[in-house]
């Protein structure tokens, strides 16, 4: 079996959970409906043998109605081959369904990408933060977070205050501009 | 048991001031000011604090290797208790999760106590412009010496820590420990 089988078996098995299946030079994306996501992992995990979790993570699309999008990168040591499974995750609601009682290496992807982006999983077993302090009040990859970062007090355990940007950030515009355009050593901030 | 040992005693001359030349006991004997004698033995027996944070770190540990040999300045007794050490390396990048337990275990380090910036992240924040990065160390403790480089060369920690003791030695804490002590008095 291969990515693109796998992804067949999917779709006829949950012919009415699945939105799209993108290939793309044959990476497998399969985006999911979010209520139907922990059976489909499921499935992918004991009839199809994708017995390893690479990651969890998850991007914010600000502006769109699904604003989040958990993204499951899974791999079979059997097949030998590798899917992508998206579900989209709502800003009313920001939870998803955790997997750790599938793979439970998902217990600290699942903790970071709520770290990161505050999207809570149901079911987990220890739903904390994981790399910025317990009490920190902002979610630092967030699209409305500033680069910069904001001020924070937490009295004994610690404090964050913004960073100068002093003529940055130092980012590259995708243009057929000449290299000292596209990747300026400074550049003011538009905000 | 009573000592058998017998104390080998110098004839002294008669009307002779306690502290005169006596060609007797010369080489034995150094005149020189409180200050200049605590710096030297401060300095000389530096007992660094490794607050190993990054990958300055690695290069701390290879100043403290064979290849480098921090011993060779009397630096080498790395201690991981605070409370046994006289200057802190802050050798990496200071999150602001782990800013205030550096800043923590400073306070536990017994005066008198120096602090060392090595690298640009202990120093500035480095590359790290970021929501996460402490910009400098300098922001929580009293910084006495900063290394550049990313991480520094081993050399380069030697020479700031030689920095570090060339510092030490023009210290006047007697001579300002005696100024604050009369104007107490007054």
């Amino acid at each position: 079996m291969n990515s693109t089988e796998a992804a067949d078996a999917l779709v006829a098995t949950f012919e009415n959970s699945i939105i799209s299946t993108v290939n793309f030079r044959n990476e497998i994306s399969i985006e999911i409906k979010l209520e139907q996501s922990f059976e489909i992992l499921s499935y992918c995990k004991e009839k199809l043998n994708f017995d390893y979790l690479a990651d969890i993570t998850a991007v914010d699309n600000l502006g769109n109605d699904l604003r989040y999008e958990v993204v499951y990168q899974i791999y079979s040591y059997q097949h030998g081959c590798h899917l992508r499974i998206k579900t989209g995750v709502s800003e009313a609601d920001r939870e998803a369904f955790s997997v750790v009682d599938l793979w439970p290496t998902a217990n600290w992807h699942e903790r970071e990408a709520y770290d990161m982006l505050g999207v809570t999983f149901k079911g987990h077993p220890d739903m904390r933060r994981i790399l910025m302090w317990e009490g920190y009040p902002y979610f630092p990859l967030r699209k409305d977070f500033p680069l910069a970062g904001k001020a924070s007090e937490m009295p004994d355990v610690a404090f964050s205050e913004p960073v100068p940007l002093d003529g940055g950030p130092f980012v590259t515009s995708p243009c057929s501009a000449s290299t000292d355009k596209r990747e300026p050593r400074s550049r003011e901030i538009i905000s | 048991m009573v000592s058998t040992f017998k104390l080998q005693t110098y004839p002294m001359a008669k009307n002779t001031a306690p502290v005169a030349y006596d060609s007797k006991i010369e080489g034995n004997v150094t005149f020189t000011k409180l200050d200049a004698a605590i710096n030297w033995m401060r300095s000389n027996s530096l007992w660094p604090m490794p607050m190993g944070l990054a990958c300055c770190g690695i290069e701390l540990m290879a100043t403290g290797a064979s290849r480098f040999d921090i011993s060779r300045f009397g630096m080498e007794v790395m201690r991981f208790s605070p409370r046994q050490s006289d200057v802190m390396i802050v050798a990496g990048t200071v999150t602001y999760k782990m800013a205030l337990a550096v800043k923590r275990i400073y306070d536990q380090m017994a005066e008198p106590k120096w602090v060392i910036a090595m690298g640009a992240c202990a120093s500035s924040g480095g590359m790290y412009r970021s929501y996460a990065v402490l910009q400098g160390i300098d922001q929580l403790l009293p910084v006495d010496v900063y290394i550049s480089g990313c991480p520094p060369r081993p050399e380069a920690l030697l020479e700031g820590l030689m920095k570090l003791q060339k510092k030490i030695e023009t210290e006047q804490s007697f001579v300002e420990q005696k100024k604050a002590l009369l104007s107490e008095i007054k």
